[in-house]
């Protein structure tokens, strides 16, 4: 279902520095926080793309600017070949109607003051020419029993719903407006494992019955896994590995990801010991003041002067995927699961 | 009915590479979100913040107290000839001058020997008027800078802090005390401009805390990534979420304000005379504490009680609308 024809959305050279400022009436900055730093991303139609990284390595970021909720300090976002920065205020309502995202956290993400149904046909009546208003209580009834929810629960506040609710809840906004893209911010992070899995399987359904592509954003690994086309590995503010599901999962090649990859528990008593763990040592520098060149080596078992030196590029080092070490070298992970 | 729409969305689901387990505990697990849902929201009906709200303030005492006081004020201000047939103005006798209460005259007679019932009875309608007018000012005031300042923040935000900080420093009475000090006339519109001018601050400050912990929510992210636009951002999401802590401060303010005004006038710096207010009333009454005492406690019994009228249904609304505590 992937890599056919144009992309239909490309992140080029994304940088967000946020500005850290000192002193209360008069404010002076003292140096900049990069969250995002050279992030390039292509999603095509119909496909997933798994963004994967710890908590503060600036997926949600992403997201944001994606979003247009931040301005990019740097780079582009082209949608369909067009700058989302640049757009027209006609054009981006436009791009507002393909492009939409559901939250990490169910309980904030939904107004406490509206009804579900309230909250469901809102996006209609930001955009009054999608659907008529005679129709929205039916289309609302059509929504939430897509997301899987009793419809008659439109009259609902958020806060009579469970967390799994309420995400189908923002999943139901996030279609109103029937999008091509979806970005899920962490969608299932903030649910019970059980609830997970039913929003994962929502969300499954929903990709092939609409044909949408997702921006799928996770900090776990078997999350990704379990939905993705392809994944790019991100750590502090870069991605240092990308490539189909089977390239970075069953042949990693850059130590970070390899460490991550070991980190994923075994749940087969019997096959534990089969993988090697990678422990890794220290804290994520803070991304106010990264490390020279590789922004890894601080924490790489690999690390020497030339990751001193050089910042290395995400390019194809062979492995048959790009990814950002001077000395990656695939290794061949074996699932235990 | 619920179960099986429910899982209709998930079950084809189930398939694929998830392990059985997985599925019969998540079946489960939805069957018992709907059973707690059930519970929690009663039968299916139509809801909105406002109409569940009203359903709880009529089982609340505190409310019905509240509201039956002041019910029996508004009327007493509205239509004062319907609780007594006496002319508050007019001079029965002053041979009666300050006489106690008897069976003819239920308060008594005030010192120039007028009907003091008909007087207290009349003293209510300019307590409402200045009371919600000036009440009015303040939210006008200090709605708008509170969601400028929460909303815009950077300098917008300093500035207007200042000036709400320098307020501060003058108490209420007195700052209202000082204004009108220097104006020439001072009735029921003076009084209750002074008292917006000087008493918008806790609302300005409300407003904009709210608006700030409001504004980076998800949900108004949310809105923001649908396209939406300030004016709908602030009136759809921020401030529906800040107005109920206004209400309930504004109910309870309409109380202090009518003190507020009661003890302008008595200090001589609000209503002036021929004005029937209660303030106006105590004051005369002091100089006769020790032989007429009714003169200062039937306006004083009134005033608390209409004061405690608004300090009741902003206590039973503050309940009532905050829908995480229902």
């Amino acid at each position: 279902m992937s890599d056919t024809g144009e992309p239909i959305l490309v992140v080029k050279d994304l940088v967000k520095h946020f500005p850290l400022t000192q002193g209360i009436v008069f404010q002076r900055t003292v140096g900049h926080v990069q969250a995002v730093d050279g992030v390039n991303l292509e999603l095509y139609p119909g496909e997933t793309m798994g963004l994967v990284g710890e908590s503060g390595c600036g997926k949600s970021t992403v997201s944001k600017l994606i979003m247009g909720l931040e301005k990019p300090t740097s780079g582009q976002i082209l949608f369909e070949g067009k700058d989302v920065a640049a757009m027209s205020r006609r054009e981006l309502r436009r791009y507002r109607r393909q492009v939409q995202i559901v939250f990490q956290d169910p309980y904030a993400s939904l107004n406490p003051r509206m009804t579900v149904g309230n909250i469901v046909a809102e996006p209609w009546d930001i955009h009054p020419d999608v659907v008529p208003r005679k129709e929205r209580p039916r289309r609302v009834r059509e929504l939430l029993d897509l997301v899987g929810l009793n419809p008659d629960y439109a009259n609902r506040y958020p806060h009579q719903f469970s967390g799994g609710q309420r995400q189908r809840i923002g999943v139901a906004r996030a279609l109103a407006l029937r999008p091509s893209v979806l970005v899920c911010d962490e969608p299932v992070s903030a649910l019970d494992v059980s609830v997970q899995a039913q929003v994962m399987n929502l969300l499954e359904d929903l990709q092939d019955e609409l044909g949408l592509s997702y921006l799928f954003i996770a900090h776990d690994l078997s999350v990704v896994r379990h939905l993705s086309d392809r994944v790019a590995v991100m750590y502090l503010g870069r991605i240092v590995e990308s490539g189909t599901h089977a390239d970075v999962y069953d042949q990693p090649a850059h130590p970070y990801t390899q460490a991550l990859l070991s980190a994923v528990p075994v749940h087969e008593p019997a096959l534990r010991g089969a993988k090697e763990r990678i422990v890794l040592t220290g804290d994520v520098p803070s991304p106010a003041d990264p490390p020279s060149g590789c922004r890894f080596r601080t924490r790489c078992w690999k690390a020497q002067q030339i990751c001193v030196d050089q910042d290395p590029a995400l390019v194809d080092r062979g492995q048959g995927h790009p990814s950002a070490c001077h000395f990656a070298e695939s290794v061949e992970i074996v699932h235990t699961d | 009915m619920t179960e099986r729409q429910q899982d209709s969305g998930t079950e084809p689901a189930y398939g694929g590479d998830s392990p059985t387990i997985v599925d019969s505990s998540t079946a489960e697990e939805q069957r018992t979100e709907d059973v707690t849902v059930a519970e929690a929201g009663g039968e299916i009906r139509q809801a909105s913040l406002w109409s569940d709200a009203w359903r709880q303030l009529r089982r609340s005492p505190t409310f019905l107290l509240g509201a039956g006081l002041f019910l029996i004020f508004a009327v007493m201000a509205v239509a004062p000839q319907l609780f007594t047939n006496a002319d508050p103005r007019q001079v029965i006798d002053l041979g009666l001058s300050a006489d106690p209460p008897t069976g003819d005259a239920w308060f008594g007679y005030d010192i120039q020997g007028r009907d003091y019932f008909a007087n207290v009875v009349y003293g209510a309608r300019v307590s409402m008027i200045v009371g919600f007018s000036s009440v009015l000012g303040v939210l006008l005031i200090g709605v708008t800078m509170g969601s400028l300042a929460g909303f815009y923040g950077g300098w917008i935000d300093s500035v207007l802090a200042r000036i709400t900080d320098v307020f501060y420093g003058l108490p209420l009475v007195l700052g209202a005390f000082l204004l009108l000090s220097v104006m020439q006339n001072r009735g029921i519109a003076q009084v209750s401009l002074a008292l917006a001018i000087f008493g918008w601050m806790t609302a300005m400050r409300l407003v904009r805390g709210t608006v700030v912990s409001v504004k980076d929510a998800d949900y108004v992210q949310a809105a923001r990534a649908l396209g939406a636009s300030t004016w709908r951002i602030l009136t759809r999401h921020i401030l529906p979420n800040a107005v109920a802590p206004v209400l309930v401060y504004a109910t309870i303010t309409v109380g202090l304000f009518i003190a507020a005004e009661a003890t302008l006038s008595f200090l001589g710096f609000g209503l002036q005379l021929p004005e029937i207010a209660w303030g106006l009333q105590i004051s005369a009454g002091m100089g006769r504490l020790r032989d007429s005492a009714h003169l200062v406690f039937f306006p004083s019994i009134f005033l608390s009680l209409m004061v405690l009228s608004f300090i009741l249904m902003g206590d039973a609304l503050r309940d009532a609308l905050d829908p995480k505590l229902r």
